[in-house]
């Protein structure tokens, strides 16, 4: 069986905006950039655990909404001078449908 | 395509300034050398004086280490300076013999201390003072003779002499001028400067001209004009510099005084670019590191190929890096025909101010014993604030504005390492001076980010400054006067706004194509700032971008610490029936609301709402009669009232109906930040309305109109705008200003330093004199309400936007399939 579950159409994330994905354990937060990019990220941030899907979106990174840390959306590392990192998961888009794979996650934090 | 090669001579402050700027726009661009004829890795310039002192090493003050390069892909040659630029080949040629090939050239070749001719001036015991090598011959005559003589009252010259002075010399200051300084300092300051000077046994001629060195071997005296001789082992020449254009003149670049560049600091040759103290720029050179920091960063546009940073010139400020002397100067400190003084002398404690003024605007200030406002002074020189306001008190500095936050204490240097600066994040003044010299840190925008000290709220970023200032010497780059929006562009503020009306700009997309915006979608601080501009200059036009709102105002409500949100329903004036009351408890029983309090605006707040619920919620609130109460927004928030005439024995006109008339006026309003108002039945003010955004006092006579007040981190009282007659004319005024707010003031901007930076006599012109103007305002206000009060709970509980408010989760589209 594949590890791939579909989790929505990719029209209904809002564009430069995210979604946030509730599973039995976690939250995690999907992301779609303005280039109709999809990241998904654990919906924490590594400050104060501040809900990462709620922050701004621009370009390829997401503003905590709440102190404003800086993530980069492809490798969850925090950006500039703060240090920290947040755990990624493999997603793809087919044919509008976005997939999220749970078994592969990319970094472990 | 292999990479372009770029060679930078002169390995000093301007040039690896440069580099750096440019590495950060264009890392991989260029393969870049470097060429420096001093054998050291970049080093800090403006510290030598502290070094001689004493009072730090060398190592302190290496800003670039070699590994430093190394990381960076530059390969550096110290110590085989280029001798020769052949610009047809396009090659630099080494003392060595080796020749090297470039696509651009970085000039930054610095200065020499200019050395007067006099007989006798290359005797050995005669040095300049401008790099190590005369630093460590000064301190290598400290430890063998006694008598040293500085010639040059200047502010090199006494630092040189101050630092003699420390090594156990006894120094002589020779100054051709009446005055030290002068170039600084008017002659009141620079008396107590000098008598300070002699008190701690440093000795002076004044009005002395050099006529010879006089010695054999070595130097042993100097003899003066006048024929009268000093005895001297040392003599430092500190009388000023020349820009060092050897190598750009044998190379028949255009040279004046300096190397001649333009506004892109580009030679007359397109492929050579000069920055730093070798340059002369609008017939201006300079010797400070302020500007040279401002040319390095448009250079660096430049060789970045972005092609629109534009220098042009710089203001530029002074402080003696003398420990125990407090001196401050900028701008024009001599009074010229038609400008007026503000002066303020305290002969006992050594305290003189001076700011010289033209039309209500500080053209330059001179400061000694007590330069703590320094920066604030020099700040309003550079934005050309108009002063009127508090001219009556801008000599007894800062704090005397209102400034609760930290009053006399900010005498920061006097602070202990563990003295905390910034409140919000918990950094204290060790952190701060750590990470400066560390990590080399030169604006108050790098300490922001390596330390997080002034990057919240920003009530300290006066200390900030002042600890930037005492660390890293006068040389710390000053926020430039004009303030780009963010890092994604060079515009500011008003040229955004500008650009949106005049151009004009309806989307987003249209102003970052417009503005060649450098990110392709911005960053989270100026989406906001943009999305509001748009909404506020075309709001019948402008579709708002919700994905540019910060959370609260995307989701409405105030996010928590938690993730959890706080709702706040309005109730106009204040005023509520039982019924609104039970309706609230029925919804706060319903969603379990786990806590509720009564506000500092006089509405009731519900905490710890999850986001799934604001929908539902806000529908039972919204058959209630309820709407959104916007404490989440940069809007209006609400407006205060006191118990009013109905039932107060002071009472006077009809307060609380006006309160809610005003609240039914604006409610909805987006503006550049928060916006309260609050309207009093007398004078007693118990509704507060002074410290208000628009504040009322009702008197028997009518109604005084208060503008630009704040509670906050920084207490302003309101200005009195005027009093009318009627209730109408205070709906008018009141829509009035709250247009001009909305369309001149700078996005998270309150009214309080919004009327500061104006002035209040702007406004009154605006809003009083102006009789169509007022009303034009007015109108515009009423024509975009139109649009704005449009309940945003009712939609969303109507299913507008129900993408935020619902979660996706794993299951769903399996039960959809």
């Amino acid at each position: 069986m594949s590890d791939w579950i579909a989790i929505a159409m990719l029209d209904e994330i809002p564009t430069m905006g995210a979604r946030k994905l509730q599973t039995e354990t976690q939250e995690i937060a999907v992301f779609r950039t303005g280039n109709d990019e999809v990241f998904a990220l654990r919906d924490r941030c590594p400050h104060r655990g501040g809900p990462l899907s709620q922050g701004i979106v621009h370009g390829d990174t997401v503003s905590c909404p709440l102190h404003n840390w800086k993530i980069d959306l492809q490798s969850g590392e925090v950006q500039g001078p703060d240090d920290g990192c947040v755990n990624t998961y493999a997603v793809k888009v087919d044919e509008g449908v976005v997939y999220l794979n749970l078994a592969q996650a990319e970094s472990a934090a | 395509m292999s990479k372009q090669k770029l060679i930078l001579i002169g390995n000093g402050m301007a040039g690896i300034r440069t580099v750096e700027e440019l590495l950060k726009l264009e890392p991989e661009m260029y393969e870049i050398t470097v060429f420096g004829a001093e054998p050291h890795p970049n080093y800090n310039r403006i510290m030598l004086s502290p070094v001689l002192a004493g009072e730090k090493t060398i190592d302190d003050i290496v800003l670039n280490s070699r590994d430093w390069y190394a990381e960076k892909g530059i390969s550096l040659h110290t110590g085989d300076p280029v001798v020769e630029i052949d610009r047809i080949s396009r090659q630099v040629k080494t003392a060595s013999g080796n020749t090297l090939s470039y696509d651009r050239l970085l000039l930054a070749t610095g200065s020499n201390p200019f050395i007067i001719p006099v007989p006798g001036h290359e005797l050995p015991g005669v040095v300049g003072f401008r790099d190590i090598r005369d630093v460590e011959m000064m301190l290598e005559s400290a430890r063998q003779h006694k008598k040293a003589v500085v010639i040059g009252g200047g502010l090199l010259g006494l630092e040189a002499a101050n630092g003699l002075m420390k090594n156990g010399m006894d120094v002589t200051v020779v100054h051709l001028m009446d005055i030290l300084m002068e170039r600084q300092l008017d002659k009141p300051a620079a008396e107590l400067l000098k008598a300070s000077l002699a008190e701690s046994g440093m000795n002076f001629l004044m009005q002395a001209e050099t006529a010879e060195i006089l010695g054999d071997d070595r130097v042993r005296g100097v003899r003066f004009k006048d024929g009268s001789e000093i005895e001297a082992d040392l003599v430092v020449m500190a009388v000023g510099i020349r820009p060092n254009t050897e190598l750009a003149q044998q190379a028949g670049l255009h040279c004046e005084r300096g190397v001649v560049v333009n506004d892109t600091l580009q030679t007359f040759d397109p492929r050579i670019y000069a920055v730093g103290e070798c340059v002369q720029h609008r017939n201006s050179c300079y010797g400070l590191v302020a500007p040279l920091f401002e040319q390095a960063k448009v250079c660096a546009n430049h060789l970045a190929m972005l092609g629109y940073g534009r220098y042009e010139g710089s203001v530029t400020s002074t402080k003696l890096k003398v420990t125990g002397i407090d001196l401050f100067s900028a701008g024009e400190f001599n009074e010229g025909e038609g400008d007026e003084t503000l002066v303020l002398q305290d002969p006992a404690q050594g305290i003189y101010k001076k700011l010289v003024i033209k039309d209500n605007r500080i053209k330059g200030a001179v400061m000694y014993g007590d330069t703590m406002d320094g920066t604030w002074y020099f700040q309003l020189l550079r934005e050309e604030t108009d002063i009127s306001g508090f001219r009556n008190t801008i000599l007894f500095g800062q704090h005397d504005l209102g400034d609760a936050g930290h009053g006399d204490e900010t005498r920061v240097a006097m602070l202990s390492d563990d003295a905390e600066i910034c409140g919000c994040n918990g950094v204290c003044k060790g952190d701060i001076v750590n990470a400066i010299t560390s990590k080399g840190l030169f604006t108050l925008d790098e300490v922001r980010t390596h330390t997080k000290a002034s990057a919240s709220c920003g009530s300290c970023t006066g200390l900030v400054e002042s600890l930037l200032a005492s660390t890293v010497g006068e040389g710390y780059a000053a926020a430039p006067s004009k303030k780009a929006v963010c890092a994604c562009t060079e515009h500011s503020h008003d040229e955004v706004i500008q650009a949106i009306r005049t151009a004009p700009l309806k989307s987003m997309r249209d102003l970052f194509d417009y503005l060649n915006w450098k990110t392709p979608d911005g960053c989270s601080s100026c989406r906001p700032a943009l999305n509001y501009y748009l909404l506020a200059n075309w709001p019948g036009e402008y579709q708002d971008d919700a994905q540019s709102r910060f959370i609260n105002e995307r989701a409405h409500g105030n996010i928590q610490k938690d993730g959890t949100y706080s709702v706040v329903p309005r109730m106009f004036g204040g005023l509520c029936t039982a019924n609104d009351l039970r309706s609230i408890a029925d919804v706060a029983d319903k969603y379990q609301v786990p806590e509720m309090k009564v506000t500092g605006g006089q509405r009731i707040d519900l905490f710890g709402v999850k986001k799934e619920q604001l929908p539902s919620m806000w529908k039972d609130l919204t058959a209630a009669g309820f709407v959104s109460g916007h404490a989440y927004g940069k809007a209006m928030r609400t407006v205060k009232t006191c118990a009013g005439k109905t039932w107060c024995r002071f009472g006077t006109q009809n307060s609380t109906g006006l309160g809610v008339q005003l609240e039914e006026l604006t409610w909805g309003s987006w503006m550049p930040h928060k916006f309260k108002l609050a309207v009093s039945g007398c004078p007693r003010n118990c509704a507060e309305a002074t410290i208000k955004d628009f504040g009322v006092v009702c008197v028997d006579s009518g109604y005084e109109l208060h503008i630009g007040g704040n509670g906050g981190i920084k207490v302003r009282v309101t200005d009195l705008l005027c009093k009318v007659e009627t209730e109408a004319e205070v709906v008018e005024y009141c829509g009035a200003f709250t247009q001009l707010y909305r369309e001149e003031a700078h996005y998270l901007e309150r009214t309080a330093p919004w009327v500061e930076r104006v002035s209040l006599g702007y406004v009154k012109q605006r809003i009083l004199e102006d009789e169509a103007g007022r009303k034009a305002l007015f109108e515009r206000f009423q024509y975009g309400q139109q649009f704005a009060q449009i309940d945003p709970w009712r939609a969303r509980a109507e299913g507008a936007e129900a993408h935020e408010f619902t979660p996706l989760s794993i299951n769903r589209m399996r039960v959809a399939s």
